[in-house]
């Protein structure tokens, strides 16, 4: 149930102006509204792509809150095999990494 | 009226978003299958565009999540996405809701739809029209089809909501185009982003062409994730859409783009 919460974390600060500002401002208070594991809540707090990836994120979402992050897209992909690397292979959802760490399918 | 042109084309981000990471000729390319297909819409001079997109999250979670969905307000915004991550602007899109109105009643007859007074248009809708009606100044429905979030919609029932589509479309005095956008065969916003099955897509868009309901009904889930990623799952718009032009397809433009992330594709189909 708690990977829902940060998938829907997610899908708020995609959306929403006001969560985006609290994210940036009041971070601390922001994240301890939402019921999370303590791994979640580092995750969110740190904008670890790589972990998010790794707990199951649905892709749709982590993809636009990397750019929210100032993250280009090279840097993105990174941080997902980054996260494989260090935590190992993702634990739910559909978005299971299918390439080698080390591939650059599309050269970035 | 009816229904005066169908087709399908690809809606991955990268297309305009990634654009700049593209060889020129590649890019040219892409943008001249649009241009084939914009010229087929134009000619059949819509009323209104239905747009059958997949769920990305945009205005739908999984709090409560409608399987298909069509909106119905007088005008839309869009992109949800970050514009400069996107490539587009955002910008003000027309909607018609006492026509979304009208052909959700018709398609409720034989399938269940949500309705929405309010949408956000994400990629699925915005990287479509960037190419086909760039000044944004044509009346758009906005559909959308859950690909993204299981259990999914089986197969079957993509195909009986666009024969519902077509109903509807028959039912009204509009001059209506209908769209499917998504596909075929990738793994977005994954490290696997690039990789294309292209025999795949080879394989399914001939099988759209030919709108054969049993082979085009004949895919299993598992299947499709496994040799088309979860993007594959998005070959719903395109049953749809081949359930509701009832005729043969003819392929515009295929070309598989890794940067872009999919084979990116135009086609229409015969309205018969």
């Amino acid at each position: 149930m708690s990977l829902y919460a940060v998938q829907k974390f997610l899908y708020s600060i995609n959306r929403d102006a006001e969560v985006q500002r609290r994210y940036r401002e009041d971070r601390e208070r922001l994240l301890a509204e939402m019921d999370l594991t303590d791994e979640e809540r580092q995750a969110i707090h740190d904008g670890d792509i790589g972990k998010l990836y790794v707990l199951g994120c649905n892709g749709q979402l982590l993809m636009h809150f990397a750019p929210l992050l100032g993250m280009p897209w090279a840097d993105y992909l990174e941080a997902m095999r980054e996260g494989v690397r260090r935590y190992g292979p993702v634990r739910a959802g559909i978005y299971a990494m299918t390439t080698g760490t080390d591939e650059k399918i599309a050269g970035v | 009226m009816s229904l005066v042109f169908a087709g399908v084309c690809s809606h991955a981000p990268g297309i305009t978003g990634r654009a700049h990471l593209a060889e020129p000729d590649v890019r040219d390319d892409i943008v001249q299958g649009f241009g084939r297909m914009r010229d087929q819409l134009e000619q059949a001079h819509p009323d209104a565009v239905i747009v059958i997109a997949a769920e990305h999250f945009a205005n739908f979670f999984m709090n409560n999540m409608p399987a298909y969905a069509i909106g119905m307000a007088e005008s839309y915004e869009g992109p949800i996405e970050d514009p400069t991550w996107l490539g587009i602007e955002k910008t003000s899109v027309p909607g018609n809701a006492d026509l979304s109105r009208r052909i959700i009643t018709e398609v409720m007859q034989s399938v269940d739809v949500a309705y929405a007074e309010e949408w956000r248009f994400d990629h699925g809708v915005m990287v479509p029209l960037h190419f086909l009606t760039p000044r944004y100044d044509t009346t758009i429905i906005p559909v959308n089809i859950n690909c993204q979030g299981p259990p999914l919609t089986p197969l079957a029932r993509a195909w009986a909501f666009g024969e519902a589509l077509r109903r509807a479309c028959d039912d009204v005095p509009e001059r209506i185009a209908i769209i499917g956008t998504g596909g075929i065969s990738h793994w977005p916003a994954t490290p696997d982003s690039g990789r294309i099955n292209e025999p795949w897509d080879r394989d399914f868009m001939q099988r759209w062409c030919a709108n054969n309901r049993e082979d085009l009904l004949s895919y299993k889930d598992e299947d499709i994730y496994r040799d088309a990623g979860q993007g594959g799952f998005e070959i719903r718009t395109f049953i749809s859409v081949a359930a509701a032009a009832r005729g043969k397809g003819e392929i515009l433009s295929f070309r598989p783009v890794p940067i872009f992330a999919v084979s990116c594709t135009t086609a229409s189909m015969a309205v018969e």
